[in-house]
């Protein structure tokens, strides 16, 4: 499951990879891992904004002090469902003062995935990290 | 004379430019062509040698602009066999177009109660301009149902028209799915009722002779950056009277013919649709543009297309799991399909790496992909320049993709 690893792990594991064929197929696994999306939870709030494929994210904040985000995530599409995958555990297990403080397209760049974090690409991912960092700066005024 | 591919593709030089490392096909002319280096090489001699504003200098530069732009609207009229140069509006594109055409003609006659008539073919920008006009004028929008291989169903056509039926807005070639809609007959059918027509020609006029007259259309419209030409560009035909008794939809400099606060007299036609300084550099590249296709000749084009079109079909059809979207007996260079099991996104990533840039989703029709109850298709669409070798790397392409998803 994806719970076992660490985004630490995955940069390392990807780090192996010299051919695109081997990375995507990583990135398909990934997503793979995600365990189901909860049926309830697929409303139009927790849709992503995208036009060629849909993404639907649900966060949870812990009742940890300070709270930490958690989340379940899904697409439709296969690669984009492994990018969601691992845009969650960028995000995973950190408070919002940490979130806020991620650079997320370094991580991806770091990968080789940082093509898909423009806004152009239309997959959602964009719009996913931003909706994380809005909610991760609401949480850290209210706290 | 035969078709020499090769050569065509040497007019492109982006084509010479690897993606990922790998030959580029690029088979996404449906969303925009790419631009021979006539296009580009008039467009910079023009900003390096003899650009002015045009319609309001009498010095050389402005003199000179001016003539190369209007010379483009004969360029036009050619092109579409209007009767006259100055039935040819210059907008941005097709969908400026359109909404020009709802916004002053439609505001002017259409009343409440009048029905208006598009097809489930229709792009999002032959339907949303109407349900604005909608809401504004309270006018009633029927919509002309498609038969399973995604042609017009004329029946159902001629059951909608009737005498409440004012105005009629189809498209010519479907951007979704290719098929090749009989505008003249439904045109012929529209006029029996005395309705008005618009034909969304975008993605015909980059593909087959277009002669507005034997049409018969009331309107027409497309944009330049599908027919090899320049972004910012893009006509509205209209017969003359028509456009005489419209009223000037957006005001400002080049549109009047005199101005005190207390009134306004309008230009002449064309300029009286034309407020501001128009994009002088895109009309001037549509017009190397058009030269350059025509040049080619569209004889040429459709065979050459025809012949490339069904090459496609035929190799995509031996593809397991792939499913064709549009498969009307009329098509020009445009093939939608759906592979069971691979998102088109995911499709579209995995071509992209090998260097085929496709379209993914729902290519702006929504209403399409909810007649055939998909999310969204993967689009191929051919221009001048694709060969079979665009087409076999696309099939290439998506046999990995199964290979990487099964």
């Amino acid at each position: 499951m994806i719970d076992d690893l660490t985004i630490e792990d995955v940069i390392e594991t990807f780090s192996l990879f010299d051919d695109w064929e081997d990375k995507y197929r990583y990135v398909i696994e990934l997503g793979r891992m995600l365990p189901p999306f909860p049926e309830g939870a697929r409303t139009d709030e927790n849709k992503v904004r995208g036009c060629t494929s849909q993404v639907w994210i649900l966060p949870h904040l812990s009742d940890e002090n300070p709270p930490r985000f958690y989340f379940d995530g899904d697409s439709d599409a296969h690669i984009v469902k492994g990018l969601v995958a691992i845009t969650m555990l960028i995000y995973s297990g950190k408070t919002p003062k940490e979130a806020i403080e991620i650079d997320a397209r370094a991580i991806l760049d770091q990968i080789g995935l940082s093509e898909h974090l423009t806004p152009s690409r239309s997959n959602g991912l964009f719009s996913m990290v931003t909706r994380i960092r809005e909610m991760a700066t609401e949480a850290n005024e209210q706290a | 004379m035969t078709y020499d591919v090769e050569k065509i593709r040497s007019d492109f030089p982006i084509l010479s430019e690897k993606v990922h490392g790998k030959r580029l096909a690029f088979l996404d002319t449906g969303a925009s062509a790419q631009k021979p280096s006539v296009v580009t090489d008039t467009i910079a001699s023009l900003y390096n040698k003899t650009y002015a504003n045009i319609h309001r200098g009498v010095y050389k530069f402005s003199q000179h602009s001016t003539d190369a732009y209007e010379a483009v609207r004969e360029k036009v009229r050619g092109l579409l066999n209007a009767k006259f140069s100055h039935e040819c509006i210059f907008v941005r594109g097709a969908t400026e177009g359109i909404n020009l055409v709802a916004q002053s003609y439609g505001r002017a006659f259409l009343n409440e109660g009048d029905e208006v008539i598009l097809t489930t073919l229709e792009h999002h920008s032959n339907i949303v301009p109407w349900q604005m006009l909608r809401d504004e004028k309270n006018i009633v929008i029927k919509v002309v149902p498609i038969t399973d291989d995604g042609q017009v169903d004329m029946d159902a056509y001629k059951k909608l028209l009737s005498p409440r039926t004012k105005f009629v807005s189809i498209i010519h070639v479907s951007n979704a799915i290719g098929t090749i809609v009989p505008v003249k007959e439904m045109t012929a059918l529209a006029h029996e009722v005395g309705a008005k027509v618009l034909i969304d020609g975008c993605q015909a006029v980059p593909h087959m002779a277009v002669d507005v007259q034997d049409l018969d259309a009331d309107f027409y419209v497309f944009s330049g950056h599908k027919i090899y030409g320049p972004t910012g560009i893009g006509v509205v035909y209209g017969k003359e009277e028509l456009l005489n008794a419209m009223p000037p939809w957006q005001g400002g400099g080049d549109m009047i013919a005199s101005v005190t606060f207390e009134e306004t007299i309008y230009n002449e036609l064309p300029h009286k649709f034309e407020a501001g300084t128009p994009d002088i550099a895109g009309g001037i590249g549509l017009g190397a543009a058009i030269d350059y296709v025509l040049d080619i000749g569209f004889d040429e084009i459709e065979a050459y297309e025809e012949e490339l079109l069904a090459y496609a079909t035929k190799e995509l059809t031996s593809i397991n799991s792939l499913r064709i979207i549009g498969t009307a007996k009329e098509k020009a260079g445009i093939i939608s399909f759906v592979l069971e099991g691979i998102h088109p996104h995911d499709l579209g990533t995995i071509l992209d790496q090998e260097g085929v840039a496709i379209r993914t989703g729902h290519h702006c029709t929504q209403p399409i992909m909810d007649r055939y109850e998909v999310h969204g298709t993967s689009r191929a669409s051919l221009g001048i320049y694709n060969t079979k070798q665009d087409i076999d790397q696309l099939v290439a392409g998506i046999r990995k993709a199964q290979s990487i998803f099964g």
